[in-house]
């Protein structure tokens, strides 16, 4: 997994509450059994209309997408993180997300950040007045910035260290391999097996 | 201080605890499908890593799968590579799959509790949001992600966070016709689709205790709905006796053994729960959704509601766009919105009780012109329990198509879709735009108002006919 520490680009204002993971990319394209190429199915039904936030060319390099609460709810497809990482956007901002997108997203590396809903709203309105504003995403402070305003966010530090250090999570637990053999030793005879001993 | 459920199955599953780092939680079950494992064999291979415990590891073909003809190869090849790619990942990694085809195919929810490998206590978890249905069993069970997949795949562990704990207090008895489904619709339209975010559910109370395990498989279900990972049902003589005599349930010994571990598992009488939500029994009516969010719910002798009443900026907005999407009018009583198709099946109510409940309601009947009722069991051994019992023929009279097995049209990733404008009334478990099928329009029902819709031809319950 790439290192994030500190990522600065434009932002999109997606204004819309609950946005489902169906949405963000629906299950026809969830056959795939491959990590990338899900861009083209990002939003697509959505995208069909011209007005469309993604279709308008202001917002063409943004990278950073701010969203409006409850975002991520629905299906548990990690497609959903793919989709948007291969569209081009490192970082999510919202008031709130879906507990098992928020999950998936900081295991692939894409920086979901929590800030208050009244502060969604006035990036909203700054990046509709003027959408080059450059915006940053500070993981290793802990911050986003853009114009004069510093918006502290939190994370906990076992998430953020992982993502700065870009390390694989399964590795680390692989250096706990003799706990879990010690668990293992102690479970219960009682419990089922799917193959027959 | 008392525990809850949750704590003490948590407690009882932690392999490392360090301060600053999530716990790494033990995972006793994990159940796979074809949609969301690929990209997660193919991790371990790149890195060169097993699987380390296949024999706690299980696999089901069931979201691409078609439900006729599953005689014939699956006619979408992309459908198909990804069913392929699942029976040879199970193959390489030594995994035991049930195929399309196979007795104990059907939706991978369905399957791990029919074969009795869901048992209270343990952890369950599966690349599907869920994978909280089987908290019903009085276990913590959640969906994940792919690359949580693998990690399980990989350890047979995964690092958490604790969630904190909400109990959801159903006390007192259930109107005649109201059933686990409008249980659940009621209190997602109520704490709202991200009220649960952040916490595991505990259902209790005498309403839920009464519950068979298949009901409370619904509940569970749709804890996800609620933005709640998990949700769980402590373990008392209903699980017990729909456990016994299961393939993969304890015997002899063993299961004494088994049974004096799960009486334990109960919160305290003074455990604390961060939240609590009361949801009194005798104020559920039957319950449906109008909007394209699960928490865009109403009874069904209600009508659409007004956007303008709606104080929240955001859920005003939500509602408009929905009843937009949905072309209903605020005002419009539930019981007049004419569907074209009633779905009875998905991993929320395709178990052979909720079949029984649609067949004893649709018996003698006829589904109304113009309806097409498609009616999908849960697994392959529902279907067949079904048949022993001479539902289908019930349903093939009242002019239902009896279908294979699968996921179908809850999601549509195989041919069961609704057309661009087409309505349904559905026992599953979500209304988003498009679910099932582009332009589709969704309205979330129990089995109960499914059949008496489908004879109708509108939103309908059964006291209706």
């Amino acid at each position: 997994m790439e290192k994030f520490t500190i990522h600065t680009g434009t932002a999109l204002p997606l204004r819309r509450s609950n946005v489902d993971t169906d949405q963000i990319i629906p299950a026809e394209y969830l056959k795939r059994v491959t990590r990338s190429g899900f861009e083209d199915g990002l939003f697509v039904a959505w995208r069909k209309d011209p007005e469309f936030v993604l279709n308008q060319p202001q917002y063409k390099s943004a990278s950073i997408l701010v969203a409006g609460a409850d975002f991520g709810t629905g299906s548990s497809r990690e497609h959903a993180v793919w989709a948007l990482q291969n569209y081009g956007f490192s970082a999510v901002l919202s008031s709130r997300f879906a507990d098992i997108f928020r999950g998936n997203s900081l295991k692939g590396g894409l920086l979901t950040v929590i800030l208050p809903e009244s502060e969604i709203e006035k990036i909203w309105e700054q990046i509709e007045k003027n959408p080059k504003t450059k915006i940053s995403v500070d993981l290793v402070a802990r911050e986003v910035r853009y114009e004069e305003k510093i918006l502290p966010f939190e994370i906990d530090d076992y998430t953020r260290w992982r993502l700065m250090e870009g390390l694989d999570d399964i590795g680390l637990t692989l250096q706990h391999g003799d706990k879990v053999t010690d668990f293992e030793r102690k479970r219960a005879t009682f419990m089922p097996v799917t193959l027959t001993k | 201080m008392g525990k809850t459920l949750a704590d003490k199955v948590w407690e009882d599953h932690v392999v490392h605890r360090a301060v600053g780092e999530p716990d790494l939680i033990y995972i006793d079950l994990h159940l796979i499908h074809e949609v969301t494992s690929p990209q997660a064999f193919d991790g371990l291979r790149l890195a060169g890593r097993k699987v380390r415990r296949p024999d706690l590891t299980i696999a089901t073909e069931d979201h691409n799968t078609p439900t006729i003809d599953i005689d014939k190869p699956i006619a979408d090849p992309v459908s198909k590579i990804q069913v392929d790619t699942l029976r040879k990942n199970a193959k390489d990694f030594g995994i035991r799959i049930h195929s399309l085809g196979d007795v104990e195919q059907g939706i991978v929810h369905v399957v791990g509790p029919q074969l009795g490998l869901t048992q209270p206590g343990m952890t369950v978890v599966c690349g599907d949001s869920h994978t909280s249905t089987h908290g019903a069993f009085g276990g913590l069970a959640f969906g994940i992600g792919t690359s949580e997949v693998e990690h399980v795949l990989a350890t047979q562990t995964l690092p958490l966070t604790k969630p904190k704990m909400m109990a959801v207090n159903v006390e007192g008895v259930l109107p005649a016709g109201v059933t686990s489904k409008d249980i659940i619709l009621a209190l997602i339209a109520k704490i709202g689709t991200g009220g649960g975010q952040g916490f595991i559910i505990e259902y209790r109370g005498s309403a839920i205790r009464e519950l068979s395990m298949e009901a409370r498989m619904t509940i569970c279900n749709m804890s996800i709905e609620a933005g709640a990972r998990a949700g769980l049902i402590a373990p008392d003589e209903t699980t017990f006796n729909y456990l016994k005599g299961r393939d993969h349930a304890p015997k002899g010994a063993d299961w004494d053994a088994a049974v004096a571990y799960w009486k334990t598992l109960k919160s305290d009488a003074d455990a604390k729960f961060d939240v609590q939500v009361d949801l009194p029994a005798d104020s559920l009516a039957p319950f449906v959704t109008w909007g394209t969010n699960p928490g865009q719910g109403v009874a069904l002798n209600d009508v659409v509601p007004n956007p303008a009443d709606i104080k929240d900026e955001a859920a005003r907005g939500s509602a408009e766009r929905a009843l937009v999407y949905m072309d209903l009018k605020a005002g419009t009583p539930m019981k007049q919105i004419k569907v074209d198709t009633v779905f009875l099946g998905s991993c929320t109510n395709g178990r052979i009780e909720d079949l029984r409940s649609a067949a004893q309601v649709l018996k003698g009947s006829k589904v109304s012109q113009g309806v097409r009722m498609l009616v999908v069991p849960g697994s392959a051994r529902v279907r067949l329990e079904a048949e022993a019992e001479g539902l289908h023929e019930i349903f093939l009279a009242a002019g239902a198509e009896w279908r294979q097995a699968g996921c179908s049209m809850c999601l549509g990733m195989n041919p069961d879709q609704l057309k661009p404008g087409e309505r349904s009334a559905s026992t599953s478990n979500r209304n988003f735009e498009g679910r099932q099928g582009k332009g589709g329009r969704t309205h979330l029902v129990s089995p109960l108002v499914a059949a008496a819709t489908a004879i109708r031809g509108t939103l309908s319950a059964p006291s209706d006919l």
